[in-house]
C-alpha cells in the first residue's frame, strides 16, 4: 500500500509536509430523554419504596421494570400489580473493571434478580456478602438508599440475601 | 420462485489493527472495496449499488456516515443502502447485498461493513448514559458474563473451556495475515491467569477493540461465469430477530439463533450440519460463546457444545473447524465482525484462505448475532453453484 | 391491459408487490410522556389491523430509524418491543429513512422468500436540537466542525436558486401556504392552514432567503405500512396501490462540489422508477424546505398541473426518518381511497437532497382523472 506519506510526496506544495494523522474534534450534543409512561408510573412509585410491575393482558406474563409494552405480544401492559421487595438471584457475574462515568467502586456483582411474582429478571447488585459465596438460586431482598429515594433505581442501593433455604431451581428455571 | 443464484467473487479486507491512524474512514473502507474488486478483477464502473453497514455511528461520532462515504464507495450516481442489525449488521449487510442480486435488481453489487473505533470511544457510545436507566454492566462483557455463568451451570462444563477456545483462536489467527491479534508467544496458562474482568469472563478470553473494514463483490451467473478466481456460491442466507428482554428469553441458546440456522440449513438442504458443514466461521467475542453457539446452530446437543472444544474437534485440525481466521477473539471491527465472517467462510470454499485454508471445504458456514443475543444472521457458502 | 394483469414489471422481471396499507401517528412538537415504542406500537396496530394480519404472519419486518437522533445508539431495538417479535420474526433495519427500508422489504419480496412485509420507522426529534444532530452526518473533518446547520444549507441551496432566476421569496411563500392549507384536510398533520403569503413576507428571516414558513416543522411521529405481492395483496386490499417502479441513487456529499439548483439523482431514480412512461395524477414529494420543492418539480418535469404533496407534505409534519415513508404511505393512501391512478412518491436523506429514493404508484381500477386528490382544490398549482 501507498503511505500517506508517500501520498503527500506526489503533491509539490505538499512535499516535505508531515502528514496529519489526528485531529481532536469535541462534539456535544445535548438531549433530554423522556422515559414514557409506563416507565414513569414505574419510577414515581420508587420514593414510595413501591416497586411496580405490569402484566401483559395477553400472555398474562409480569415485567418489572415495565417498557410500555410486552415484547412478545407487541401490545400495551396496563395492569399494574406492586411485587414484594424479595427475590431470587437467576444468574450474575463480578465486574472487576470500572467503565468510564460509571461511579460504581469495583468489583461489584451484578446479578439478575428475578422479584418474587416476576417473569423478567430485574438488573441490580448484589451485596453485603463476600462474592465468592454468591449463587444461582440465592434469596435476597431489596436495600434501600434512604438517603437518595427519589423516582430512579438508585433508590435501590442493591440487595442482600435473606438468609433463606436456595429457590427451588424449578421456580426460576423458565425465567432465567 | 424468481430467485437467482448468488455468487461471491470478491473479497477484501484491512489489516485489523487497534487504530488506523494513517487513514480516514473513507480511506479505511475504500481499501477494503479497492481489494474486493482486484479479486474480481473489476472496476468501480462494474458495480451497480452499494450497500454499506455498520454498528452504532456514535462509535466514530458521525451520523449516517455513508452519507459522506459515497465518494469514496464510488457510489455516486448509484444506489447506496445502510444497514444497522447492531452486532449482527456485518451479516446483515451481505444478506441486503445478495437479496438484491437474488431478486434480479442488479447484476453486480458491492457490499461492505467497517468500525473504526480508534475515531471515538466505543465504551461510551455502549454505554450514553439514560437518566432512568441504571447502567450497570460495563460494557458488553458485563452483558454477556451472566449468560455464560448461566451456560457452565447449566451443562457442568469446566471452567477452562473458555481459555481452550480462546488460546486455540489466537494460534489460528497467527496464519491469518488481516488478525488483529497476532501474540506469538501466548500460553495457554496465560490465557488461564489472566485477569478476570467480568468473573467468569477472563481478559484474553475476550475481543480486541479494532479498526478495520471487509467488503464483498457478489453478482450472478453471468458475473461469476467471468470471475477470474472461484466463486463461493450463497446456498442459504437468513436474519432472525427477537425482542432484547422478555419473559422466557433463553439468553444462552436463543430461540431467534435456532430458527435462523434451521432456515439456512432448509434451503442448502442441510440435514446434519456436522457432517454436512466442512467448517465455521461463529461470532465469538467472548470465548464461552464458541460451545454455547454449537449448540445453537445444532452442531453440537444441548449441553454437549463444550465436549466439542474439549476433544478437539473444532480446531484447525478438527473435523468441525471453527474460526480458523482467528475469529471475532483475535479481530473485533464490530461492524465488520459478522462481514468478516460471511466473507471467510467465502474464501475457504473458494480455496483462497492462505494459511488458514481448510483443505478440501466445500460448505462453510458464516454467522453473526447482536443487540441482547437478539439479532441473528447467517449464510451458508459452497463452492458449488446451488441446484435449486 | 390493465396494470395489474402485467405479472412483471416493465423490464419483464419479478414479481408486483403493492402498498395494502399505511398508518401514521399524528405529528406533533413534543412526545414527551411518550417512550419511543408506546409511539411506535398504535400505529403498527392500525397497520395491522386495517389487514387483519398479525405480526407473526408477516414474512418480512424492517425499520428505519436513527440512534443520533433518539441519543442513544441501538434506539430501534427498544422499538421493537411494540412489534411482538415472537415467535422470532425475519427482520432488518436501516440507519436511514423509512422509505429505504420499505425499499429493502421490496427487494426481499421480490425474492420471492416473503409474501408480506411491515415496515415501519419514527422518528423522535424532541430529545435533542435536531438542528444541531444533522450536522453530525456532514463530511466529520471538514465540515462537521463547522456546524452548519440544516436551515442554514437549505439556504444555501435557497439562495442558489433565486440567484439563478428559478424562484423568489413570495414564489416560496406561495409553497408554504399551498401546503399547509392542503394539511387542513390531514388529520394527522402539524401545521394545518396557514397566513396568506403576503403577511408571512413581512416576517423575520430565518436565515435568509428563508423565514420560518419555509422551513418544516420539528415533529415527533411513526409511520407504517405493509407490503404484500401478487395475490396476497390482491387478497388484502381491493385496490393495492402497486409499486411499478422504485429506485434511489446518491450524489457527491459535499454540498460545494453540486449544482444545489439540480437534482441528477432523483431525476436518475425518477427514470429508473418509470416515473417519465405516463402522466402522473399526483406527487408526494419529501422535501422539507419550499425551496427544494423548486428542486425536484425540475428534476422530476413536474407540470404545475401535477399536485404536489396533497397531504400537506413535510412543510405540515417532519418526522425526520418518518417523513420519507410518509410519502409513499400518502401516495398509496390516494390509490386506495380512489382519489389517484399513478401517483409518484419521494423520500431524501443527507444535506440539500443528496440521496433521492423515488416510487412510481399505480391503482388497479382506471381512476384516471376521477375525483381529485382532496384539499387541493384552489391551491393547484400555486408553487410557480
Amino acid at each position: 500500500m501507498t503511505t500517506a506519506a508517500e501520498l503527500l510526496a506526489g503533491i509539490p506544495e505538499l512535499a516535505g509536509a508531515e502528514p496529519v494523522t489526528r485531529v481532536t474534534i469535541p462534539a456535544r450534543l445535548e438531549y433530554t430523554h423522556t422515559p414514557g409512561s409506563a416507565q414513569t408510573r414505574f419510577l414515581t412509585a420508587l420514593p414510595d419504596k413501591r416497586l411496580l410491575a405490569e402484566r401483559c393482558p395477553q400472555c398474562t406474563r409480569v415485567y418489572v421494570p415495565p417498557r410500555g409494552a410486552c415484547p412478545t405480544c407487541g401490545v400495551a401492559t396496563t395492569e399494574q400489580l406492586e411485587l414484594p421487595h424479595t427475590g431470587t438471584v437467576t444468574t450474575f457475574c463480578i465486574v472487576n473493571i470500572a467503565a468510564k462515568g460509571l461511579n460504581i467502586e469495583v468489583p461489584y456483582c451484578y446479578a439478575y434478580v428475578l422479584l418474587d411474582g416476576a417473569h423478567v429478571g430485574l438488573h441490580a447488585r448484589v451485596g453485603d456478602v463476600p462474592y465468592a459465596d454468591v449463587r444461582i438460586g440465592q434469596r435476597v431482598e431489596a436495600v434501600w438508599n434512604e438517603e437518595r429515594l427519589g423516582p430512579s433505581l438508585a433508590s435501590i442501593s442493591h440487595f442482600r440475601p435473606t438468609g433463606e433455604p436456595d429457590a427451588d431451581p424449578e421456580s426460576y428455571r423458565r425465567w432465567m | 420462485m424468481s430467485k437467482q443464484p448468488v455468487a461471491v467473487v470478491g473479497v477484501g479486507q484491512t489489516k485489523h489493527v487497534a487504530a488506523r491512524q494513517d487513514v480516514s474512514i473513507a480511506g479505511l473502507v475504500r481499501e477494503a472495496a479497492v481489494r474486493a474488486l482486484a479479486d474480481a478483477e473489476l472496476t468501480w464502473a462494474d458495480i451497480d449499488a452499494v450497500v454499506i453497514g455498520k454498528a452504532p455511528d456514535f462509535f466514530e461520532g458521525v451520523m449516517m456516515p455513508e452519507l459522506y462515504l459515497a465518494e469514496a464507495l464510488g457510489a455516486v450516481g448509484k444506489p447506496m443502502l445502510r444497514v444497522h442489525t447492531a452486532g449482527s449488521v456485518g451479516g446483515s449487510t451481505a444478506l441486503v447485498a445478495a437479496n438484491l442480486v437474488a431478486a434480479g435488481v442488479h447484476g453486480t453489487v458491492l457490499t461492505v461493513a467497517f468500525e473504526k473505533q480508534s475515531e471515538s470511544n466505543a465504551m461510551w457510545g455502549l454505554s450514553l448514559p439514560v437518566p432512568f436507566q441504571q447502567p450497570l454492566t460495563a460494557g458488553a462483557g458485563g452483558f454477556f458474563a451472566p449468560h455464560v455463568r448461566a451456560y457452565m451451570r447449566r451443562t457442568g462444563a469446566p471452567d477452562t473451556v473458555g481459555s481452550l477456545v480462546a488460546f486455540k483462536d489466537r494460534r489460528n489467527a497467527l496464519k491469518n495475515p488481516y488478525a488483529h491479534l497476532h501474540e506469538h508467544d501466548l500460553t495457554l496458562e496465560q490465557v488461564q491467569t489472566s485477569p478476570m474482568l467480568w468473573d467468569p469472563i477472563r481478559y484474553s478470553e475476550t475481543c480486541p477493540s479494532s479498526d478495520g473494514a471487509c467488503a464483498l463483490v457478489l453478482t450472478g451467473d453471468s458475473g461469476a461465469a467471468r470471475a477470474p478466481r472461484p466463486p463461493a456460491w450463497v446456498h442459504g442466507g437468513a436474519m432472525r430477530s427477537e425482542p432484547t428482554i422478555f419473559a422466557g428469553k433463553d439468553y444462552v441458546s436463543p430461540q431467534a439463533g435456532r430458527d435462523c440456522a434451521a432456515d439456512v440449513y432448509r434451503q442448502a438442504g442441510v440435514t446434519d450440519p456436522r457432517r454436512q458443514i466442512d467448517l465455521a466461521e461463529i461470532y465469538v467475542p467472548f470465548s464461552w460463546y464458541e460451545p454455547m453457539w454449537l449448540e445453537n446452530l445444532g452442531f453440537a446437543d444441548q449441553g454437549e457444545g463444550w465436549k466439542l472444544v474439549e476433544a478437539g474437534v473444532t480446531e484447525m485440525d478438527g473435523d468441525l473447524p471453527v474460526n480458523p481466521s482467528g475469529g471475532v477473539l483475535s479481530s473485533n471491527p464490530i461492524g465488520a465482525s459478522g462481514m468478516i465472517r460471511f466473507a471467510e467462510a467465502a474464501l475457504q470454499v473458494r480455496g483462497l484462505a492462505g494459511e488458514h485454508q481448510i483443505d478440501g471445504a466445500r460448505r462453510a458456514l458464516g454467522h453473526a448475532y447482536g443487540g441482547g443475543a437478539q439479532f441473528f444472521s447467517m449464510w451458508l457458502v459452497g463452492s458449488e453453484r446451488p441446484d435449486h | 391491459m390493465s396494470p395489474a394483469a402485467r405479472s412483471v414489471d416493465r423490464h419483464g422481471r419479478g414479481r408486483d408487490v403493492a402498498v395494502v396499507a399505511f398508518a401514521q401517528s399524528n405529528h406533533t412538537r413534543r412526545t414527551d410522556q411518550l417512550s419511543e415504542v408506546e409511539l411506535v406500537m398504535p400505529v403498527l396496530h392500525d397497520v395491522l389491523k386495517q389487514t387483519g394480519l398479525t405480526a407473526n404472519r408477516i414474512g418480512f419486518t424492517c425499520s428505519g430509524s436513527s440512534d443520533y437522533l433518539a441519543g442513544r445508539a441501538f434506539s430501534f431495538t427498544m422499538a421493537l418491543d411494540g412489534v411482538g417479535a415472537w415467535p422470532p420474526i425475519s427482520e432488518s433495519h436501516v440507519e436511514m429513512d423509512g422509505a429505504w427500508a420499505l425499499y429493502e422489504a421490496w427487494v426481499k419480496l421480490r425474492t420471492g422468500e416473503a409474501d408480506t412485509a411491515l415496515v415501519y420507522s419514527y422518528g423522535k426529534s424532541s430529545p435533542g436540537s435536531v438542528r444541531d444532530v444533522l450536522t453530525r452526518q456532514l463530511d466529520p473533518y471538514t465540515l462537521a466542525p463547522l456546524w452548519p446547520d440544516s436551515i442554514a444549507l437549505a439556504a444555501l441551496q435557497a439562495q442558489a436558486l433565486i440567484d439563478a432566476g428559478l424562484t423568489d421569496e413570495p414564489r416560496l411563500a406561495e409553497t408554504a401556504v399551498r401546503s399547509r392549507r392542503a394539511a387542513t384536510g390531514n388529520p394527522h398533520a402539524q401545521l394545518r392552514g396557514s397566513a396568506d403569503p403576503a403577511e408571512l413576507l413581512q416576517r423575520p428571516y430565518e436565515v435568509e432567503p428563508l423565514r420560518r414558513h419555509d422551513c418544516p416543522p420539528i415533529s415527533d411521529g411513526a409511520a407504517a405500512v405493509i407490503l404484500a405481492a401478487g395475490d396476497t395483496a390482491r387478497a388484502l386490499h381491493a385496490n393495492p396501490a402497486w409499486i411499478r417502479g422504485i429506485d434511489h441513487r446518491i450524489e457527491a456529499h459535499q454540498p460545494g462540489v453540486r449544482d444545489l439548483t439540480e437534482s441528477p439523482s432523483t431525476r436518475l431514480a425518477a427514470a429508473a422508477a418509470g416515473a417519465f412512461d405516463a402522466p402522473l395524477d399526483a406527487a408526494e414529494l419529501h422535501a422539507p424546505f419550499t425551496a427544494q420543492e423548486v428542486v425536484l418539480r425540475r428534476a422530476l418535469y413536474l407540470s404545475d398541473d401535477v399536485p404536489v404533496n396533497p397531504s400537506g407534505g413535510p412543510l405540515a409534519a417532519n418526522p425526520v426518518m418518518a417523513a420519507g415513508l410518509i410519502r409513499i404511505g400518502e401516495a398509496a393512501a390516494l390509490i386506495h381511497r380512489g382519489e389517484a391512478h399513478r401517483v409518484l412518491a419521494h423520500a431524501t436523506s443527507g444535506p440539500c437532497l443528496q440521496q433521492n429514493l423515488v416510487a412510481v404508484l399505480e391503482g388497479t381500477n382506471g381512476n384516471r382523472n376521477g375525483n381529485s386528490p382532496r384539499s387541493t382544490d384552489g391551491t393547484r398549482g400555486g408553487a410557480r
